[in-house]
């Protein structure tokens, strides 16, 4: 994310944006004020004290997701390869969320674990536990970096401060309302700034519409410009995505690569994800919370690429970088399209609007990270590996101190992201690396009792092996795959071979007793047994009325 | 819950609505309209602010928070 030279993008902000601004501001920093009050255990601060509806949840779930990587990252996928973007969602996410919902919450939830890496402990042993407690710590203040990074550059096009002076800004805010109120006032606030980032994305895409003669004229634009035009027209097959040249191994690389193993890898073990169901306030809002939040993820879609799409033939300057295949030193590239379409397309008073939606969702972006770290930290790390048996007030304690600390890494790893213009793809590369063999350990421990705690270490360490393998051969060119499809490839090396190794191991060695695993495998867990309730909260019907949504949204994208 | 959402997110929604709105039927300046292309995206985008927040405050007035007692909880024993 090349931050604009201040003279190309003059975000031209009047008095009553900065007035729209700050009432948000103040009213995020009421919350957190507000929330606090209901903090007097260590559970209410990290898990809100189970106790959240379920539509409040699974805004928070998805809003968790909206930060600068989705924001920035998908708009660019949107301006660079256009409608296959898609497929992060329809092919992607929303299968995985249902499978979540319907599948694994069960466990999840009704183990009663505070945390995914507590899971881990439960079902594998202190092994597992340990390697997935400090790397998801590690990845989370990486990732919020990114987050604060993107905050400080709006910051900083807006409001003309050094880019240091809107970091430790931007820090110091996120810090305010995540230590007073914890987790509620981060999920509180992630709903909000759900309403606020729609509030953007919407009129922003009708706008840009209404300029290019609405959709014809979007691809009538698309077409006069782009030798490889239709690809970027229709979904499948998507090898400019993929960069595989075969079509068939372009739709065998989404669907198993990205559909299957990086996305359900994603939204099931993503500790930051699955936090907003946890504080859920009974099986049935767990159970709900991603089903619902699957909704507005399949719609959310259409005004996150057709603004890319959008930027990509009305920005001259966007436009000119893409015609020169993406090599023209103009000091735009993709990652900027939402920021360019903001300052042509929108007057001021909407222009506030924007801008407040843009800090509204780097920060929703960085709470998220902030306040899955500091539950991680206190109750897999501290807890259970420094200091162990002290009375809850000393941990909800440390959570708060892991709060600041959390987001001073942040401020540091703030000015890693700034020298690196690829760290989105480099953080992806990581998740290839990380979440695949996760998500191929859970699901094997999950359905098969014999999976033993020798295996769920072993496996998670070759699988992540496996996929910086194939990272490395192709970076050094033994391998030739551009675009999205190494990381494809990789999260299916992970998966494959965290399998292919687990089975074996776990045959050979000692399981855990079926006495130990009640409610971690699915043999030896009872059925949710619901009551009776209202039809529309039934989860089979929320997860069918959604695929059937993404399958409908599909055709029409074909 | 311990205070409700919904009047907070309807009451972010209302003043900016009513900002918005107010800008919008103020007009526009040339310079707006070729930016929107001639739509007066103030004012649309202001009138839906302004029904969005009638809504959710309406879904709170209906709906009001009830004290948690555990009813609904689908767990298995």
């Amino acid at each position: 994310m090349t931050p604009l030279a201040a003279t190309q993008l003059r975000l031209d902000a009047q008095p009553v944006d900065y007035a729209l601004l700050a009432l948000y501001f103040a009213l995020v920093l009421g919350i957190g004020t507000m929330a606090r009050r209901s903090v007097s255990a260590s559970l209410d601060f990290f898990l809100a004290g189970r106790a959240l509806p379920a539509w409040v949840t699974g805004l928070a779930f998805i809003s968790a997701n909206l930060g600068a990587v989705e924001i920035f990252g998908m708009t660019a996928n949107g301006a660079q390869f256009g409608i296959p973007t898609v497929h992060y969602y329809w092919i992607g996410a929303i299968p995985a969320m249902v499978f979540l919902g319907l599948v694994m919450m069960p466990f999840y939830y009704g183990s009663k674990v505070r945390s995914v890496p507590e899971f881990l402990l439960r079902r594998f042993g202190r092994f597992a536990h340990l390697v997935n407690g400090l790397s998801f710590a590690l990845a989370q203040v990486l990732i919020a970096g990114v987050n604060l990074y993107a905050l400080a550059t709006v910051v900083n096009l807006l409001l003309g401060w050094p880019l240091w002076v809107s970091v430790l800004a931007a820090a110091a805010i996120v810090l305010a309302y995540t230590t007073l109120g914890g987790l509620s006032a981060a999920v509180y606030n992630e709903v909000l700034q759900f309403f606020v980032i729609v509030a953007m994305l919407v009129p922003i895409t009708l706008v840009g519409l209404h300029r290019v003669g609405g959709w014809d004229g979007l691809t009538h634009r698309i077409r006069a410009v782009n030798a490889d035009a239709e690809l970027q027209l229709h979904s499948w097959p998507g090898t400019n995505l993929t960069g595989i040249e075969n079509a068939t191994l372009s739709v065998l690389g989404i669907v198993f690569g990205l559909g299957f193993v990086l996305s359900f890898g994603y939204w099931t073990t993503n500790f930051a994800e699955v936090q907003r169901a946890l504080a859920a306030q009974d099986m049935s809002a767990a159970r709900r919370t991603p089903l619902i939040g699957a909704y507005p993820k399949a719609l959310i879609v259409l005004v996150i690429v057709i603004p890319g799409m959008l930027a990509a033939v009305l920005s001259p300057e966007l436009a000119a970088y893409k015609a020169s295949g993406g090599t023209l030193n103009n000091g735009v590239t993709y990652n900027n399209a939402i920021e360019l379409l903001i300052r042509d397309l929108l007057p001021s008073g909407m222009l506030g609007v924007a801008i407040t939606g843009l800090l509204a969702a780097f920060m929703a972006g960085m709470a998220a990270n902030v306040s899955s770290f500091n539950t991680v930290f206190t109750y897999d790390i501290w807890q259970s590996y420094v200091v162990r048996d002290r009375p809850d007030q000393y941990y909800l304690r440390v959570g708060r101190l892991a709060t600041v600390a959390g987001c001073a890494i942040a401020v540091g790893t703030a000015f890693i992201a700034s020298d690196y213009n690829n760290i989105m793809d480099y953080l992806q590369t990581l998740f290839s690396f990380f979440n695949a063999p996760l998500f191929a350990t859970f699901v094997l421990g999950m359905f098969w009792r014999r999976t033993s705690p020798v295996a769920g270490g072993v496996g998670l360490l070759v699988g992540t092996a496996s996929a910086v393998t194939i990272d490395q051969l192709n970076r050094h060119h033994v391998l030739h795959m551009s675009g999205q499809g190494p990381s494809f490839v990789a999260a299916s090396a992970a998966f494959v071979m965290d399998i292919a190794v687990s089975v074996p191991l776990s045959l050979a060695t000692q399981p855990k007793p079926d006495s130990e695993l009640g409610g971690l495998v699915w043999a030896l867990t009872p059925r949710v047994r619901s009551k009776p309730d209202a039809w529309y909260r039934s989860p089979g019907l929320l997860a069918g009325g959604v695929l059937a949504l993404a399958t409908a949204l599909s055709i029409v994208f074909w | 819950m311990f205070f409700d959402l919904r009047l907070i997110i309807a009451f972010l929604f209302a003043c900016y609505g009513a900002v918005l709105t107010a800008l919008g039927a103020a007009g526009t300046t040339e310079a707006d309209r070729a930016k929107t292309g001639g739509w007066n995206v103030n004012l649309w985008v202001g009138l839906a602010m302004l029904g969005f927040a009638a809504v959710m405050g309406l879904w709170a007035a209906l709906r009001p928070i009830q004290p948690p007692d555990g009813e609904g909880d689908g767990e298995a024993e």
